[in-house]
């Protein structure tokens, strides 16, 4: 009733090239965007924008980033903290070796340099595939952790790799406060968002999806592999390290290699599988998930007054957890991108039968 | 030459508890195609049920010998009671699925594995004890001066896991269970079509790994404690099976015994100049060298691919 598209015709080649062609699609991103702006930092307290929203803007972006890698291109990849990584320290020591760097242009260069990064670790990817990729870029996360951690020159000689942001301003505008922070976060998400969107349905989208579905057949009706997965791995690489430039500076403030270890590659695993692999609402949809569950997960004991000490609540946050996966696994394993088309399909004809 | 036979040494002792580890990866995927992540979770699991069995056993019996025995037959059943319930609530339901949500949901068992055991078993450090001698042997003094340092508890480790290896071997080759072990690993649907029942086969499998597992926390377990970063030890040997390839038992050992050197020698020779600590990542690149030249590792099955 609310969710139909007769009548919506296409006369021109703008209205049928458009990323969303639905109008209520239109609608609501556009509503979806100008409550996030205006709404949120109204209504939201600083625990909430600092807590929950800001780790999940910027995790989604990651998120996003890992999505066009995996679930675009099918190259599993383990190795997306230490990129992560790359992209903050990157960032960081611009912004300590040459103080004038505007803030943009430090985040933007920790992104480019998590660029070449991740097209080093990604050339194995043309001989080796499946598994033994995925533990290949495990040898970027491990080599990259280490590196942080031994060598001096990479964190100015700080001691074991822990470093710390000043003040940030972003065009003389002050990012201080968590409402300041948000905003320039999901700045950053948006426009990523849309670049993402509109690169998955582009030329270099399409190949990315046949390297996929079945690399030799991709190559032989003319794509070029090596080319669609080292662009696949640049563009990943380039969005995970500017959300680890985000996640370091913005979300954290100061961190040391820790922060971007390997359960942050495999919490950005599931969060693109629980949301659902090449879809990038499924890569929001996953993040809130992750980030939403220890919260929930850690609050309701509380609040049915179960008196639980803190060591086995924690051990029970990690069987649930992994309990909810397996689950989620086995009921939807498009993950929630899929659930989200089912009701899509179900509202277009709601309430009638046919 | 004394020191660097000393650290070839320690460097095969380390790779065959790699290799122990690595064996438990191979088994699962020979037979089910799933790589199994949580195969260090269930060295955790079986190293801590075998600790807290151990104590309570030693104490109501009074005899270390017996108790141990005890424990370990409890453990055994213990791992087989976990491969049951995987495979009942877990596998079963994702049978024809992709590659990455298998290995996904293996992390979610690793997860549940992790906490769980940690809850009913509790999470402080435990040792096992089953009275491996512990002071340290002089060989070869005769051949230079000072001799090799050997540690009599590595040797017997490696034994137990040299008999392993073979008693795994002398099963999958001549047993009737090893046969359609070997038949499911080469193509499911045919065994399947047979008349060998998959789900069976996989529980076997499964419980074996378990089994296996025991055996690589009790070494671990009773050399360094039995603790958390246990887990973690699986994360070090991911680089062994995939040096030897997925699917091959012989390649889980070679490629244990390749990194385990490596990776002593790199860190004697080579970590003073880098700033050490490189074991952490060592074996990894190793590993990524051998893959640019051997797609498919070592000794792994080669990958046709057909359109």
């Amino acid at each position: 009733m609310f969710y139909r598209e007769n009548g919506q015709f296409k006369t021109s080649y703008f209205e049928d090239q458009r990323i969303f062609k639905v109008r209520q699609d239109r609608v609501a991103i556009l509503a979806i965007v100008a409550v996030a702006v205006l709404l949120v930092p109204m209504l939201a307290s600083d625990y909430l924008l600092r807590a929950v929203l800001i780790p999940f803007l910027v995790l989604s972006l990651a998120a996003i980033g890992l999505n066009i890698l995996v679930g675009y291109c099918g190259q599993i990849s383990l190795g997306t903290g230490a990129f992560m990584a790359v992209g903050a320290y990157a960032a960081w020591n611009l912004g300590v070796r040459i103080p004038e760097t505007p803030l943009l242009l430090q985040i933007l260069v920790g992104g480019a340099c998590a660029t070449a990064i991740g097209v080093l670790f990604g050339i194995p990817s043309l001989r080796v595939r499946g598994l033994y990729l995925a533990v290949s870029t495990l040898a970027a996360q491990f080599f990259l952790d280490w590196a942080f951690l031994r060598i001096p020159a990479l964190t100015n000689h700080s001691t074991s790799g822990s470093v710390s942001v000043g003040t940030l301003s972003f065009f003389g505008l002050p990012v201080e406060t968590a409402t300041q922070k948000y905003l320039f976060c999901l700045g950053f998400v948006v426009v990523f968002a849309l670049i993402a969107k509109n690169l998955v349905r582009s030329g270099t989208g399409r190949q990315w999806m046949a390297v996929r579905d079945m690399d030799i057949a991709a190559g032989v009706i003319g794509i070029r592999l090596a080319y669609a997965k080292l662009t696949a791995f640049a563009v990943s690489s380039f969005i995970v390290g500017v959300a680890g430039a985000l996640w370091g500076f913005i979300h954290l403030g100061a961190w040391e290699p820790l922060a971007f270890s390997l359960d942050r590659s495999f919490q950005l695993l599931f969060m693109i599988i629980i949301g659902g692999l090449g879809s990038i609402a499924g890569s929001f949809f996953g993040a809130a998930f992750i980030v939403l569950l220890p919260i929930v997960l850690t609050n309701v004991p509380e609040f049915f007054g179960l008196p639980l000490s803190v060591d086995t609540a924690a051990h029970l946050e990690h069987v649930v957890f992994g309990a909810l996966i397996v689950i989620f696994l086995i009921a939807e394993p498009h993950g929630l991108a899929r659930l989200w088309s089912i009701g899509r399909e179900k509202l277009r004809l709601w309430p009638f039968p046919h | 030459m004394g020191f660097f036979l000393e650290t070839l040494f320690g460097g095969l002792m380390t790779g065959l508890l790699y290799a122990l580890i690595g064996l438990g990866f191979v088994l699962i995927f020979k037979a089910s195609g799933v790589f199994n992540f949580a195969q260090g979770a269930m060295v955790l699991v079986a190293a801590l049920a075998m600790a807290r069995f151990s104590g309570w056993a030693i104490e109501l019996t009074g005899s270390l010998l017996f108790g141990n025995v005890i424990a370990f037959f409890m453990s055994v059943v213990f791992m087989i009671a976990v491969a049951i319930v995987i495979e009942r609530f877990v596998l079963r339901h994702l049978v024809n699925q992709e590659l990455t949500t298998l290995l996904m949901a293996t992390l979610g068992i690793t997860y549940v594995l992790d906490g769980l055991g940690q809850m009913v078993f509790g999470s402080s450090v435990y040792t096992i004890d089953v009275g491996m001698p512990k002071d340290p042997l002089f060989q070869f003094e005769g051949a230079f001066e000072g001799g090799v340092l050997l540690n009599p508890d590595d040797l017997i480790a490696a034994g137990v896991a040299a008999t392993l290896v073979a008693t795994l071997a002398l099963l999958f080759q001549y047993t009737k269970v090893g046969r359609a072990l070997r038949a499911v690993a080469d193509d499911h649907q045919a065994a399947q079509s047979v008349g060998i029942p998959l789900g069976r086969i996989w529980v076997v499998v499964w419980a074996v790994a378990g089994i296996v597992a025991l055996v690589a926390g009790i070494i671990w377990g009773s050399k360094l404690g039995v603790q958390f970063s246990l887990s973690t030890a699986a994360l070090r040997a991911l680089p062994v099976v995939i040096l030897g390839g997925l699917t091959s038992v012989p390649g889980a050992i070679i490629g244990g015994l390749i990194i385990g050197v490596g990776e002593k020698l790199s860190e004697v020779y080579l970590g003073p100049f880098v700033g050490g600590g490189i074991e952490v990542w060592f074996a990894y690149v190793l590993a990524l060298v051998f893959l640019l030249f051997r797609p498919e590792g070592l000794f792994g099955e080669k990958h046709i691919a057909r359109v």
